[in-house]
């Protein structure tokens, strides 16, 4: 085999992802009323990184053979308290921010410690923490309210140079700095080892606890930042139940199309920024198609069903039925 | 050499599972230079001692020197971090991760902080270079490799951590004789480099090659030590198990070549580029064998008659009557009557976490059910019967079947099979990492199927296997059959010939080469 093939088979899930994000954008602008202009960019960047951000937390405990049902909620929960705490002169607004992102990595760090010292299913675990979350939210935000630094805000849901959406380059920044040092760390090829096979990593060697903790830990974190942006956008923080279960399944789905695979092991954080944006591009098509809203949600699971089938194609090539089942 | 201070030594390990004691008191010396074989029947206390040894269990009691200082190790890091790296029975790679990422796996380089990804790929090419098994990519994924590849990779692997003292655990059991033979050239190697290896096998051969000392275990204690080549095979046989080895395969009934119907039948099978034009006959009572070196089709062979394999072409005929099996589901059905025993029990033959009970009735569910609800009573007889036709060791039929041995194990395999009272049996390397007592036992009961009109296709890579057991062997070479041995046509030369695809006196040599 020729050295670029390996490449592709290695990258075959992200591509995939890339691929679908692009055709399904190409039809959302192509009918959009106004065209692609930066304005249209910018407003689906901005939509489109909430749900990057939770799925590319939800990417590192997927990795890990693992699933996170609370990042929805400390998404929610990062929310309110940055309506708290977000606010005031540059130094306070700093110190805010870095609270806000202590928290989430705290939940992360919880839900972490109870899987790997309880020995607790990831599932049962994260659907109660995530209450447990979503209960602190309700007590930070009984009502809607709050407020947060606007400079800030502005800046960053903002364009750059009139053109590059200030948030999409976040995004970028958060990949740069976060993902790709710790997919390329011993501590990310660990956790990689230990959801494709763990006795076969602890065998190895290989540090399995510390992997684990620090992929749940970066997972908070990054839901956290998806929490900040959301109060960017909204300058308040709401403890909406709805949608922080709606952004927990959301990024299941985002982190499937994004071809990582549920059993562990498989996939890059990459992938499921391009799943989430492709998830987001598909909802939004009806509104280009001026179709009614009520139709929203049984179209964007139909369009979802027949992007994630695309993935299975190649279950037709296998001559070899035992292959179905690896 | 023999006066060389040990490197390691173990004394008075015990451990317990539960009731059921692994190792007794069993002591141990390891010295520098060396290759020690350990020789013993599964669940005689190897596997433990080589996990206490890599930091995988604690012992109960006894005490560990490493260079006359006591150790203990925590987990398998810190047997490594000592210098002490096995090669498991049990693959210990990621299966999604690659070759490169793999062999560097416990320490790979880094550069700022992160994995460096050429230094990384230099080293897994050295290593690879080193167990010689260049041919293998180092991008490639593991999980694409073919057994015998990851066994190469995993050897690599272990090579990689420059060890001092190198366990290696039924590691040759998948490879090809072609491996075997540059993997013996690497550990005479290492061992003349001053390494101290462990060498764990059921296969005697490979033991009188290599070996300068061999320990025998027995039922959890080391019973003698000798130098290697001071004892005949037999000799060492029954100081592992107690038995006569020449009663090892059961006497071949005189078969007249008869034109009677085969019970199983192929025409000009291809598939993909694994099988090519393959036509062969199964009789009743006739136990045929699938031979060749590993990977020449012989599984895909068994897969293809078994409804597994899409875009087969060829006819199959079952008594003579043309059939179309698409499914495993179909196969079993009674009009067929075909089973198949799969090479990998662990993953292909058994749920391991369920019961031996539901583990034997699993294939014969249909036959012991009406309208749906298993008939308990009808059930209880058949799996008694079987649990006594195979002798199977447990300690109860509600337990899981995980907590057997692995020869215990494959008798499940076999049994739950047998439920359905199979016409055609194909069997998959049926006897791969058993001990030498359960494979006596299966050999005696192929033929007693066959005695009772059952059509077996058994493919073994155990030459001594196909010689014993089988009234033809069909050689296999790149997805076709080179050559049919009939009867005392079946010997080792002829074997190896065939499988290489090479002419009597180059085989000659070869094996004499490699003896």
């Amino acid at each position: 085999m020729k050295e670029w093939r390996f490449w592709v088979a290695e990258q075959r899930g992200t591509l995939l992802a890339l691929g679908i994000f692009i055709v399904m954008f190409i039809i959302y602008t192509s009918n959009h009323p106004a065209g692609l202009t930066a304005n249209v960019v910018q407003t689906a960047s901005n939509k489109g990184v909430l749900l990057a951000f939770v799925a590319m937390a939800q990417t590192l405990v997927v990795l890990t053979a693992g699933i996170d049902l609370s990042v929805g909620m400390i998404f929610i929960l990062t929310n309110c308290l940055a309506s708290w705490l977000v606010v005031g002169t540059g130094i306070e607004t700093a110190l805010g921010v870095t609270a806000v992102l202590a928290s989430g990595a705290l939940c992360g760090a919880i839900n972490g410690a109870i899987v790997i010292f309880g020995r607790l299913q990831p599932i049962v675990t994260t659907i109660a923490t995530g209450a447990v979350y979503f209960g602190v939210a309700l007590l930070l935000r009984p009502f809607p309210g709050g407020s947060v630094n606007e400079d800030l805000a502005d800046a960053l849901t903002g364009r750059l140079f009139g053109v590059v959406p200030a948030s999409l380059v976040t995004l970028l920044a958060v990949v740069l700095i976060v993902w790709v040092p710790f997919s390329r760390s011993v501590l990310g090829r660990a956790a990689y080892a230990s959801g494709s096979s763990e006795v076969a990593a602890y065998m190895s060697g290989m540090p399995i606890r510390r992997a684990k903790f620090a992929a749940y830990t970066l997972a908070g974190t990054l839901a956290a930042i998806g929490g900040l942006f959301l109060t960017f956008f909204t300058y308040t923080g709401e403890a909406a139940y709805a949608s922080g279960n709606a952004y927990t399944l959301f990024s299941i789905a985002a982190v499937v199309l994004g071809g990582v695979s549920l059993y562990g092991g498989r996939g890059s954080a990459i992938g499921a920024i391009f799943g989430a944006l492709a998830f987001r591009t598909i909802g939004d098509l009806l509104f280009v198609f001026d179709f009614d809203p009520l139709w929203q949600p049984l179209f964007q699971g139909v369009v979802l069903l027949f992007a994630v089938s695309l993935g299975a194609f190649g279950l037709f090539r296998v001559r070899n039925k035992l292959e179905w089942f690896q | 050499m023999n006066e060389a201070a040990p490197l390691l030594r173990m004394e008075g390990i015990s451990k317990r599972y539960g009731g059921v004691r692994a190792l007794e008191r069993a002591d141990l010396a390891v010295a520098p230079g060396r290759i020690h074989a350990i020789l013993g029947e599964n669940g005689a206390g190897k596997s433990t001692l080589i996990k206490v040894m890599a930091g995988v269990v604690a012992p109960d009691e006894g005490r560990m020197t490493l260079d006359g200082k006591e150790v203990s190790f925590a987990s398998p890091a810190a047997a490594n971090e000592a210098g002490i790296v096995c090669v498991f029975q049990e693959l210990s790679l990621i299966p999604d991760l690659s070759v490169a990422d793999n062999i560097v796996i416990s320490d790979p380089p880094k550069r700022f902080g992160m994995i460096d990804r050429t230094a990384q790929r230099r080293i897994a090419m050295e290593a690879l270079a080193r167990a010689g098994a260049a041919d293998i990519h180092p991008q490639a994924l593991v999980k694409d490799l073919p057994l015998s590849r990851m066994q190469m990779v995993e050897i690599a692997k272990a090579l990689a951590r420059k060890p001092r003292i190198l366990i290696l655990d039924e590691a040759t059991s998948a490879l090809t004789a072609a491996d075997v033979s540059k993997i013996f050239a690497v550990l005479k190697r290492l061992r003349s480099e001053g390494m101290a290896l462990l060498y764990i096998s059921h296969r005697m051969n490979e033991i009188e090659e290599l070996a300068d000392e061999c320990t025998v275990f027995r039922n959890g204690s080391n019973v003698a030590t000798y130098a290697a080549g001071s004892k005949s095979d037999s000799e060492v046989v029954e100081m592992m198990i107690g038995r006569e080895y020449s009663h090892a395969f059961p006497a071949k009934p005189d078969r007249k070549t008869s034109d009677e119907t085969p019970v199983l039948e192929g025409r000009n099978l291809s598939w993909t580029n694994r099988l090519d034009d393959i036509s062969l006959s199964v009789r009743a009572g006739e136990v045929v064998g699938l031979g060749g070196l590993d990977g020449q089709g012989q599984r895909e062979l068994l897969l293809a008659f078994f409804g597994v394999l899409r875009g087969l072409t060829g006819e199959v005929l079952v008594n003579g009557k043309p059939v179309s099996i698409a499914s495993p589901a179909a196969a079993r059905q009674d009009e067929i009557g075909m089973a198949l025993i799969p090479e990998d029990r662990k993953t292909e033959g058994l749920m391991l976490p369920m019961t031996v009970r539901e583990n034997l009735s699993f294939a014969a569910l249909d036959r012991l059910s009406k309208g749906g609800v298993i008939d308990r009573a009808t059930e209880q007889s058949l799996i008694d019967d079987m649990v006594k036709l195979l002798a199977i060791k447990t300690a109860g039929l509600d337990i899981p079947v995980g907590a057997l041995s692995g020869g215990n194990q494959q008798k499940v395999v076999i049994a739950k099979w047998l439920m359905r009272q199979p016409r055609i049996i194909l069997l998959n390397d049926p006897t791969r990492g058993i001990d030498v007592g359960t494979k006596q036992e299966m050999y005696q009961l192929l033929r007693k199927l066959a005695d009772a009109g059952a059509a077996i296709l058994f493919y073994s890579t155990d030459y001594d296997e196909l010689i014993g057991c089988c009234d033809r062997v069909l050689v296999l070479y790149d997805g076709t059959i080179k050559r049919e041995l009939v009867g005392a046509e079946i010997t080792e030369r002829a074997l190896i010939a065939s499988a290489l695809n090479i002419q009597g006196e180059e085989a000659a040599m070869a094996e004499g080469a490699s003896a």
